[in-house]
């Protein structure tokens, strides 16, 4: 088998031994779904009527908690990754013919499925709640392909900071920033109705660009081109920069 | 003559300054059982480290399976199997999924009947399905071996496998080390027992901080420890002085007063060395049989106890 084959032979193993862990761990899907749609539901039925939004609040919140349901599910493997290097497991696999990226790769892939079915449960209770997308199917594809690569750069940052991090608790910390980035960002009032200081961070932080990309698309009233632009540039810049740091870390630690 | 299955020379290793390992050469010949016998931080699992390809040494060659570990890693990678001194398993997955896993990731042909034999072999059928979070530390040792023998390992690293196990488990883990040698697979085991290695390894090679300093087969170590013997303490002078005058061969110590008799630990023999010190009216107050340690092994060859090793 060629050294790419086996690669992703490796790779596949590892992502069922992740899904297994997700389907014996399910309280961490559970989390990760959970908060996200008590979010939506306390900020569509609570405070949604005192924001100033255009069209319905509903349509407005939906696409930040897509963005907040992928983030929010980053904790747990954080810790998973953290555990698994600090756990005798890693010594077995590093001592065996097997591809070095590929307990990487499982996590990430893992983790960016579990945020796409964390996104499409946010879409069913959204709908259920009255929310209506204009979008077409191409817009559709997009959306979903936003979602995918959103999720794929912060699981690649979120695989490195579980390596570099020295304990699991502190590696669960370590992703509180990308947990809390949504709620400063434009995912429940319009950036333009915050204060100076809070505005300009988050109109320059990583989740605006994306949360308003997804709106755009989601309403069919396209984002402007330089929102799509720093979204795209935002998730790839998690990707490599993850990809580095947690590749690196790791052959250190290995 | 066999060919060498491991074939270390010159190697070192240093952690900042201070040499773990330093300057240690042997070899180990296909087939056969090599066991490496220290005290806790002599450097065993270091030397393992090494020879499974986890650490890099800071010089000498180390060939494993004819491979260089620093140049041929993935070839010397195939043909080893693991097994740590922690248990190396995956928590949330059940005995059989571990199983499965290294089957998978070793490629294995019909990988179901490979793992069903394993869970037979090392007697954890009944427990397979559970997840090895629910397990004993015995289980866990049990299976964290069985996943190690999973596509047949041409050579085994075996850390402390018996540390902390109940002596059942032991002699469980010792039947199984044999039959792995009778199937031809070279065997590395660490140990900090004596016992354990005499039991096992065709050759022993004994490590204190970092430097070989006895090698060669049991017997050939064991003639230069002190065999079984007697411990006999007296009242007084009086008392040793008759007593190391009956029991021909026994050495004395006035100032503890002790007598060290050789015995083989018998209880025919111990009788006839009672019956010996009552004909002549002698009372021991202490009477302890002796089987030599590594303590012993230490106090021969290093002049030290293994306990002021650690200590320094």
């Amino acid at each position: 088998m060629s050294t790419v084959s086996t690669a992703f032979c490796d790779s596949a193993i590892m992502l069922r031994r992740n899904f297994k862990h997700t389907v014996r761990n399910p309280v961490t899907v559970f989390n990760a779904i959970l908060f996200p749609v008590v979010m939506m539901l306390m900020f569509v039925y609570v405070f949604g009527g005192a924001f100033k939004v255009q069209g319905r609040y509903v349509d407005y919140a939906v696409p930040g908690l897509l963005v907040m349901a992928i983030s929010y599910g980053l904790g747990a493997t954080a810790t998973a990754v953290n555990d698994d290097m600090t756990k005798g497991v890693i010594n077995r696999f590093k001592a065996m013919d097997v591809s070095r990226g590929a307990v990487l790769t499982g996590h990430v892939v893992a983790t960016t499925v579990r945020g796409l079915i964390a996104d499409a449960v946010i879409l069913g209770v959204g709908f259920a709640m009255g929310f209506r997308s204009d979008a077409s199917l191409l817009d559709w594809l997009a959306a979903i392909g936003v979602m995918l690569l959103l999720g794929f750069g912060a699981s690649w940052l979120t695989v490195a900071m579980g390596l570099a991090a020295k304990t699991v608790e502190s590696a669960g910390m370590a992703t509180v920033p990308l947990i809390m980035l949504p709620f400063l960002s434009s995912a429940f009032v319009p950036a333009d109705t915050m204060g100076t200081g809070v505005r300009q961070f988050a109109e320059y932080q990583p989740f605006t660009p994306v949360i308003e990309t997804l709106r755009g698309l989601l309403s069919g009233h396209h984002a402007s081109a330089g929102d799509m632009f720093a979204a795209l540039a935002w998730c790839v810049g998690f990707a490599v920069v993850g990809y580095v740091w947690a590749v690196s870390t790791f052959k250190k630690r290995a | 003559m066999k060919s060498s299955a491991i074939a270390v020379s010159g190697l070192r290793k240093a952690y900042g300054d201070k040499a773990v390992l330093d300057g240690i050469d042997f070899e180990v010949a296909a087939g056969t059982v090599f066991s490496l016998l220290g005290p806790n931080g002599a450097g065993k699992t270091t030397t393992v480290n090494v020879l499974a390809t986890l650490l890099r040494a800071d010089a000498g060659t180390v060939l494993v399976a004819g491979h260089d570990v620093a140049t041929a890693t993935r070839q010397v990678r195939a043909a080893i199997g693991v097994t740590g001194q922690f248990a190396a398993v995956d928590d949330l997955l059940t005995g059989r999924e571990n199983l499965r896993l290294m089957a998978d990731l070793k490629r294995v042909p019909s990988g179901d009947r490979v793992v069903t034999g394993l869970l037979e072999r090392f007697d954890l059928v009944e427990s397979a399905d559970r997840t090895v979070s629910a397990y004993s530390g015995g289980m866990r040792r049990k299976l964290d071996l069985a996943m190690t023998l999973v596509g047949r390992p041409r050579i085994i690293f075996l850390d402390e496998p018996t540390t902390g196990l109940d002596p059942r488990s032991r002699r469980t883990m010792w039947g199984i080390v044999r039959e792995l040698v009778a199937e031809g697979t070279t065997v590395f085991l660490t140990t900090q027992y004596l016992e354990e290695a005499d039991q096992l390894a065709d050759r022993i090679a004994v490590l204190d901080q970092g430097r070989l300093v006895a090698q060669g087969t049991p017997d050939e170590l064991k003639r230069r420890i002190p065999g079984t013997h007697v411990r006999l303490r007296f009242a007084d002078l009086d008392e040793l002085d008759t007593a190391a005058r009956i029991l021909t061969g026994a050495t004395r110590d006035d100032q503890e007063l002790i007598l060290r008799v050789p015995s083989d630990g018998e209880s025919r023999s111990l009788r006839a060395l009672l019956d010996r010190l009552d004909e002549h009216m002698i009372n021991a107050q202490e009477f302890s049989v002796h089987t030599p340690d590594l303590d012993d092994v230490f106090l021969a060859l290093t002049g030290r106890t293994s306990a002021e090793v650690i200590a320094q």
